[in-house]
């Protein structure tokens, strides 16, 4: 029951990307040149729903007896120097092609060949992280 | 019925695309404990592509304990097909006069559909441009272990200071990008 939840979210997440102008490259450019206010106002709005929303699911799940929320918070992963950099290397990237991985999915869904191109690239990104990672400060 | 799908394939201003995307966060936390992100489906797939004969050891692992994060890019495709198939846009993007000038300095004319038919084409060059900046997207995800939604959002919302120091060097990334490389690419 779960995993249709899960693939629902991804609907609608795919489809306000779309609608938000989040995965238009038009878009993310004018927004690296300060141009408009529409995608800061989408990322603003979306972190301040998101906030409001988490501290309220901790409220209503803590549980009578401990005191404690029953759901999880993940915790981002170990190291220090490696989100800056990675930051900034895919922020080059996002800067090029106009897509960070949400839209990547959405434009792939709404038939870009274009974005298929972007999607084999960062799997092979991916990959070469995963070969070198051992490697690398973080 | 009409109505509604007039609203569902107008563009969305920030103030109703934002609340919807920034729900989703409590969402998933709420249903599964699932931190709302994108990029890690990349090391899924890798998990799940990758040939025994080339068998780098970072993927092996058992992917199908993160199978949400499977079926949440997929349900992603399922959307942006929707958004493009089904409640197609109405009108070209309603750019600011500002990128519209900057835009037409770049010798970028049509201005229809989401991105530029000059970098989005298939000819050679642009294969080379789409996919070394892939290659980007996904190396610098990996290594900053997420990217927009997982740390700018999520990150952010839950007030996790690496996530701080990713969304500003993603940003200086961008930046420096769209003003000194993008130019000559298009």
């Amino acid at each position: 029951m779960k995993q249709i939840f899960y693939l629902l979210a991804g609907v609608v997440f795919g489809f306000a990307l779309i609608k938000s102008e989040a995965a238009s490259w038009y878009r993310i450019i004018e927004m690296f040149h300060f141009q408009s206010f529409q995608m800061y106002g989408v990322l603003l709005t979306a972190v301040i729903t998101a906030f409001v929303g988490v501290e309220l699911v901790k409220r209503i799940t803590v549980e009578k007896f401990i005191q404690e929320p029953v759901i999880a918070i993940t915790k981002k992963a170990e190291g220090k120097i490696r989100f800056p950099v990675g930051g900034i290397i895919f922020g080059a990237g996002w800067g090029i092609v106009g897509l960070c991985p949400g839209p990547i999915f959405a434009l792939v869904g709404s038939g870009s060949i274009g974005a298929l191109v972007v999607l084999f690239g960062a799997l092979h990104g991916t990959w070469l992280y995963g070969l070198v990672h051992s490697r690398l400060p973080h | 019925m009409e109505h509604l799908a007039l609203v569902l394939s107008q563009p969305w201003p920030w103030y109703v695309s934002g609340p919807v995307i920034g729900s989703l966060v409590p969402l998933l936390i709420f249903i599964g404990s699932k931190s709302f992100g994108v990029s890690q489906s990349f090391e899924h797939i890798c998990a799940i592509t990758q040939p025994k004969q080339v068998n780098v050891e970072f993927f092996n692992y058992d992917w199908k304990k993160y199978s949400w994060s499977i079926l949440f890019i997929l349900g992603i495709g399922v959307g942006g097909f929707a958004a493009e198939y089904i409640f197609p846009a109405p009108n070209r993007i309603n750019l600011s006069n500002e990128a519209l000038r900057t835009f037409a300095s770049w010798g970028l004319n049509s201005l229809e559909g989401l991105y530029p038919p000059e970098l989005y084409s298939l000819n050679l060059k642009n294969v080379a441009v789409l996919l070394i900046g892939g290659i980007l997207v996904g190396f610098g995800t990996r290594y900053a272990s997420g990217c927009t939604s997982g740390h700018a959002i999520t990150g952010l919302a839950t007030m996790q200071l690496k996530s701080l120091s990713a969304a500003i060097g993603l940003f200086c990334g961008g930046l420096v990008a769209a003003h000194f490389i993008t130019p000559y690419l298009v």
